[in-house]
Formats: C-alpha cells, sequence, structure tokens
C-alpha cells in the first residue's frame, strides 16, 4: 500500500508577462487501490498538477510538498519521479524522431525497472498489450508517437501504463479527442491495471463521460487552482447536469 | 521533433510537387533572383551571399555593396562550367556560390597551391574476381566518366600522377566487399584520382575507407553500366586535422542501379561533392549520407542528381547531427530534371539535429525542372533541436537524460547506417558514432 501526499502546493510559471501563479494551495492524498477524480472547467489548473507531479521544468513549485510513501518527490528528477513509480500518461505526448517504439518501451522498462526484462515474457507481454488496446502490430517498428493520430497517442500513453505498472498512474485528459469506441478500448485498458489492486489513479478529466468507464471513488472539482469541492461520484452526476456555472460565477463574483 | 527550419532554406522547404499542370515549361522552384517570382535577396541557393548577384531592385534595394563582379548567374545548374582544364575556374574567392559555406582559409592551399604533397596510400582488400590496377595519368580510362565541376577538383585532375582503377567485370558478381583503404600520413596538399567501372550486370559494394591524415584533393569517378547493381561507400574517419575535398561523380548506364552512401564523421573540414548522372532509361539511384559534426568541424556536402534521360528514379536522404562550438555543417541538394526526363520520380530529404548551442547547420534543397511529364518529384528540408519536450518525455518513463540523448540520435542516425548492408562496417559506424557521443558528454 502506497500513499502520495499532496500538501497546500502553490505552483506557478515564469512568462514574458511576469511570474503568474497557478496553483493555489492544493492538498490531495490518493491511496493505493483508489481512483479519485479531478474535473474542473479549463484554466483551472487540472493539467499544471499533473505536470507538475511528473517534474516538468516549466512549472515552478513556490511552496507545498509532494511526498510518495514520505519521501520527497519534489526533490527528485524527472526520470527518478518515474522510477520511483510515477506515471503521468500525457495530454499532448509528443513524437520523438528516431526512436522506435520498441526500442523506447524496452529502454524505459529497462530503466523503470533496473534491468533488462526477459526478452521472450517482454515480446509477448507487449503483444499482448498492443492487441487488447487495439494498436496495430506495425506501430511497434514506428517512431515513438511519429504520425500518430490522437486516438492512437493516447493509446499507446495506456499502454506504456499497462507495461510500465506504475505505483500512481496520472492520466491527464486522457479522455479528449477519443471516439466513444477509442474511449472504452482506453478505458478498460485503465481498469485492467487498476483492477489488479497495486495502483492509484488520478484522472483528470474536463467531462465526465469517461466516469461512465471508469468509476472514480473520490470527485475533486478544481475551480481557479484550488479545489472548490470534493465528494463521491455523486459529484460527478451533478456536474453533468448543472456543469461548472455555479463554481465559476462564485469565483467572477 | 520540432521542424525548426534554420537558415539558409530556400523558400519552398517541405515543398512537394505533384501536381505540375499549372507549371511553365521551365519552371524552377528556387529560382535565382532575377529570374520571375523570386524573393528578393534568395537565389536558388538560398539567401544570397555572392557577389555575382546583384539583387533586385524591387523595394529600391540597390545591387549588394561587396563586390562589382559581373552579373552572370548560373540560369541552370545544368549549365555549370565543367572542364578539365585548371584554368576555366578564375581562383576561388569564396563568394561563389558553390563555395560561399566553405572556409577556404581552411582549406590548407588545394584551393591555390600546386598539389604535389605524397597522395595518401591507396590499398584494395576484400574481392578476388575483381580487377584491381594502378595505371598512369596517361590511361584512356581516365576522364571517361566525370568532368570537372570546380577548381579544386580541376587541379586534382591536373596534378595526379597514377590512378587506381577498380574494375568488376562484365555479369560479375562480386565475391566480397571491395575494400579500398585510403590511408594518409603526410599534410601536404596531394591529388588523387580513382575510378570505380561495374561493367554491364555485374554487381559489387565498393567501400572508400577514409582515415589517417591528409590535405587531399580527390576525384573519385564511378561507372555504373547497364543493369551493373554498384553501391559505393565513402567513409571519412579522417584524423582531427584532415582537410579532404572529393568529386564523386556516377554515371549511370541503362537499368542499373547505383547506391552512394556517405559516413562523414572525421576531418577538420570535409567536402564532398556526389552526383548522379542518368545516361539512359530505367536506372534508380539511391543517395545516402550521415555526418555528425563536433565543436570546429566543418562537414559539407553538395549533391546533383542529373535526370538527363525519362522514365529514371532517385532518392536522397542525408542526416546530420551537430554538437559543440561551432560545429558547421552544409547539405545542398540540386535535383535537375532536363526536358527529356520525362517519367521522372525524385524526393530528396535532408534533417539536422542540433544537439547544442553553437552549432550551425546549412540546408538548401533545389529542384529544377523542365517538363511537368513527370512521376513525382519532390523535397523536405528540416533542422531541428532535440528540445526539452522530448527529453521530459522520455525521461518521464524513468529514463535518465543522458540516455535519453543517446537514444534520439542513434536512433536518428541508423537509418543511414542500415543502408551500407555490410555488417562489419555498419557495426564499426555504430561503434563510431557512439564514441562522437560519448566525446560530446551526451
Amino acid at each position: 500500500m502506497s500513499t502520495l501526499e499532496i500538501k497546500d502546493l502553490h505552483v506557478s510559471i515564469d512568462t514574458d508577462q511576469g511570474n503568474i501563479p497557478i496553483l493555489k494551495g492544493v492538498t490531495l492524498t490518493i491511496n493505493t487501490g483508489e481512483t479519485h477524480a479531478i474535473m474542473g472547467p479549463n484554466g483551472s489548473g487540472k493539467s499544471t498538477l499533473a505536470s507538475t507531479i511528473a517534474g516538468h521544468p516549466r512549472y515552478k513549485v513556490d511552496s507545498g510538498s509532494i511526498t510518495l510513501d514520505g519521501e520527497d518527490v519534489l526533490s527528485m528528477s524527472v526520470d527518478e519521479r518515474a522510477r520511483a513509480g510515477l506515471f503521468l500518461a500525457m495530454q499532448y505526448p509528443v513524437e520523438v524522431p528516431g526512436v522506435t517504439m520498441t526500442n523506447f518501451l524496452r529502454t524505459a522498462k529497462t530503466a523503470l525497472d533496473g534491468e533488462a526484462p526477459s526478452l521472450r515474457h517482454w515480446t509477448k507481454d507487449v503483444k499482448t498489450a498492443m492487441a487488447q488496446l487495439r494498436i496495430d502490430a506495425d506501430f511497434a517498428q514506428r517512431n515513438v508517437n511519429e504520425g500518430f493520430s490522437g486516438g492512437e497517442k493516447k493509446r499507446v500513453e495506456i499502454l506504456q501504463l499497462e507495461l510500465f505498472r506504475p505505483k500512481f498512474a496520472i492520466l491527464d485528459e486522457t479522455d479528449s479527442g477519443l471516439d466513444v469506441d477509442a474511449l472504452k478500448v482506453v478505458s478498460e485498458g485503465v481498469n485492467r491495471e487498476h483492477s489488479k489492486g497495486e495502483m492509484g489513479t488520478l484522472l483528470i478529466t474536463h467531462y465526465t463521460r469517461i466516469l461512465r468507464y471508469i468509476k472514480p471513488d473520490f470527485v475533486h472539482v478544481f475551480v481557479a487552482g484550488r479545489i472548490a469541492e470534493q465528494g463521491g461520484p455523486e459529484l460527478a452526476d451533478r456536474l453533468e447536469e448543472e456543469g461548472y456555472d455555479r463554481f465559476t460565477a462564485a469565483v467572477e463574483a | 521533433m520540432a521542424e525548426t527550419t534554420h537558415t539558409e532554406i530556400s523558400p519552398d522547404t517541405e515543398g512537394e510537387v505533384t501536381d505540375l499542370g499549372d507549371l511553365d515549361e521551365k519552371a524552377r522552384l528556387g529560382a535565382p533572383s532575377g529570374a520571375a517570382a523570386s524573393i528578393d535577396g534568395f537565389t536558388e541557393e538560398g539567401e544570397s551571399l555572392s557577389a555575382d548577384d546583384q539583387g533586385s531592385e524591387q523595394l529600391g534595394l540597390k545591387k549588394h555593396s561587396h563586390g562589382n563582379a559581373p552579373v552572370v548567374p548560373e540560369a541552370s545548374r545544368g549549365e555549370r562550367r565543367r572542364s578539365f582544364d585548371l584554368a576555366d575556374f578564375p581562383s576561388l574567392t569564396g563568394l561563389e556560390e558553390d563555395w560561399r559555406f566553405t572556409p577556404l582559409k581552411r582549406l590548407r592551399g588545394l584551393h591555390t597551391d600546386a598539389l604535389t604533397g605524397t597522395a595518401p596510400a591507396v590499398n584494395v582488400t576484400g574481392a578476388g574476381n575483381v580487377t584491381v590496377e594502378t595505371v598512369d595519368r596517361s590511361d584512356a580510362r581516365l576522364g571517361t566518366a566525370a568532368t570537372p565541376e570546380d577548381r579544386v577538383s580541376a587541379a586534382a585532375w591536373n596534378a595526379f600522377s597514377d590512378a587506381t582503377v577498380i574494375t568488376i567485370p562484365k555479369e560479375t558478381v562480386a565475391d566480397g566487399e571491395v575494400m579500398v583503404s585510403v590511408t594518409g600520413s603526410t599534410s601536404g596538399a596531394a591529388a588523387q584520382h580513382i575510378l570505380i567501372h561495374a561493367e554491364a550486370f555485374s554487381k559489387a559494394v565498393v567501400v572508400l575507407d577514409h582515415t589517417g591524415s591528409v590535405t587531399l584533393a580527390q576525384n573519385v569517378e564511378i561507372i555504373v553500366g547497364d543493369g551493373a547493381e554498384l553501391t559505393v561507400v565513402s567513409v571519412q574517419e579522417w584524423d582531427d586535422d584532415a582537410v579532404h575535398v572529393s568529386s564523386q561523380q556516377a554515371k549511370v548506364g541503362r537499368d542499373a542501379r547505383y547506391k552512394h552512401v556517405v559516413v562523414s564523421l572525421g576531418g577538420d573540414l570535409v567536402r564532398l561533392t556526389p552526383s548522379s548522372i542518368f545516361t539512359a532509361t530505367g536506372a534508380e539511384v539511391e543517395m545516402y549520407g550521415l555526418y555528425f559534426a563536433d565543436a570546429g568541424q566543418h562537414l559539407e556536402q553538395r549533391l546533383l542528381v542529373d535526370h538527363a534521360v525519362p522514365n529514371c528514379k532517385s532518392r536522397v536522404t542525408y542526416k546530420g547531427a551537430l554538437q559543440g562550438d561551432d560545429a558547421h555543417t552544409v547539405w545542398v541538394g540540386d535535383v535537375l530534371i532536363r526536358k527529356a526526363a520525362e517519367g521522372t520520380d525524385t524526393y530528396e530529404t535532408n534533417r539536422n539535429l542540433i544537439l547544442t548551442d553553437g552549432a550551425r547547420s546549412d540546408s538548401v534543397p533545389n529542384l529544377e525542372i523542365e517538363t511537368g511529364l513527370i512521376e513525382g518529384a519532390g523535397h523536405a528540408s528540416a533542422t531541428g533541436r532535440f528540445d526539452d519536450e522530448h527529453l521530459f518525455y522520455l525521461m518521464a518513463r524513468g529514463i535518465p537524460e543522458k540516455d535519453a540523448r543517446r537514444l534520439v540520435v542513434r536512433g536518428f542516425l541508423t537509418e543511414v547506417i542500415q543502408q551500407i548492408k555490410v555488417p562489419s562496417l555498419e557495426e564499426r559506424l555504430s561503434a563510431s558514432v557512439e564514441r562522437e557521443l560519448a566525446a560530446g558528454n551526451l
């Protein structure tokens, strides 16, 4: 059982217009086996939270803490965080020139485990996982994300989730841009991994649609860099009906 | 990869021409300034730095302030001067279109001096059924495939004492890779001549393996006979101080298959001008290049594919990596589709990966089309940085920074190495690339 603990996190970015605060005191605890949904309107800081946990250099932590089983995540480099068990399924996975998926997956797995995976099992695992996510076998020989459609990129993110088996998965708007079929396939992948009982999931989404396939235990509503309200799955249903208006109106007032 | 195009790219970089219905009979992409519809300040080789170009009177611009040379811009790449007579090529000033990227000061006299130094030793091994001769410069076969196109090449033609002639006899499949070791041990400006003749329906791989220290002007003539299949690999793994200027012209016969692979890793200044000239129909040419420039290195390649006859196909793929202060690479790819060359199918690509600050990559694809009746013609050029987003993505999967950088560069360059198809050489060059990466602290 692991715990990812975020305490009073303040994060800003430097822009041409100066320093802009984005997260203004976020506190959140996720345990193994739990699924937390973070919902909120555009610009509320959801994705900033995801990128900050993963260690993207653009985001500056002004105060607060993130710990994984008591270890200080903020003092770790990006790759150390991944090796500690954090996985970010990115909203916009980048294309990496010159590196085939096969090579990339094996290199990452080796780095994460500290030893090369047994070739026979690994090849089989990759094939099986790709088939389950309905990713064409020939993707293995293509360069990472190069020429992949938006939906294909998201499936490949979940492929990595299933192969790398992190302690905590942070899904940054994995559902955006997916049609219903792709959404189902991707959700099944997350559920498959989650159901093994060894992973906590932080699901960041703008829409309630994905929550029909991935059932959250907790729902947090993000507005203007803070958690404005939290509750159980019923909160998502309410958002489905009412939208974010009542939250954003409150902020503007 | 971030498709940031760096410098010197003609207006139609990433251009692709498939439908030529609307083009004039002699339409030119990247046309020289002075021609209609040109972009001010650009010539067919990109931004004009040449004194041979007065610029356009558009926007009230006067001719360039440097130099008053008579304006005779090359109207077509096909009209570039070709001659065995050194006197036909004026002394170089560095402002000529085809020399403007080359630091003449670092040529160590190749363009000015008599090339009387000792030529690097040539040793040919690897195939028993291939004829290797050392011949006098009066041998009638020399100069039949190639005519010098620039001053250094003409100087080399006039200075070499004896030449190496490698002949793959008619209908012969070479029983091994022909390894031509060219080993330099002195630095006096020298000339060298090599002729490779793959006779009709023969098949061979010839590797020119350049190592050691030289100041060398070299002409490599290549004849690919009718129906022959020839691969020529030119590897430049010179010592750090070497200066190497090499013209590698191939005449490609009917239904022939010619593959040319350049791998430039070592040397202070390496300038290659590989060309493929189709002389009969049905032939296919592939030209590949890999170059990896470190701090201070100048690696230049200027290609020509001359589609002079119908129904030939060409593909050009050059990839370069750069790291360190003043690492400089130049790639100029000229493709000429002459009026007679109906049914031509051509595409050329150049990609550069800049790994550190302080490096410079020039990439200039040129496509000149004199007939619309072709299968396809296009080119692409992209020069990008290995940027923070790539790094973040790979590191977010647990891969340490150093490994992530190597993963990308290795992958980027492997495509070209894989084209060589000589396993022992592929292995050696992969190891060399690894050493380059290690040297650059990547």
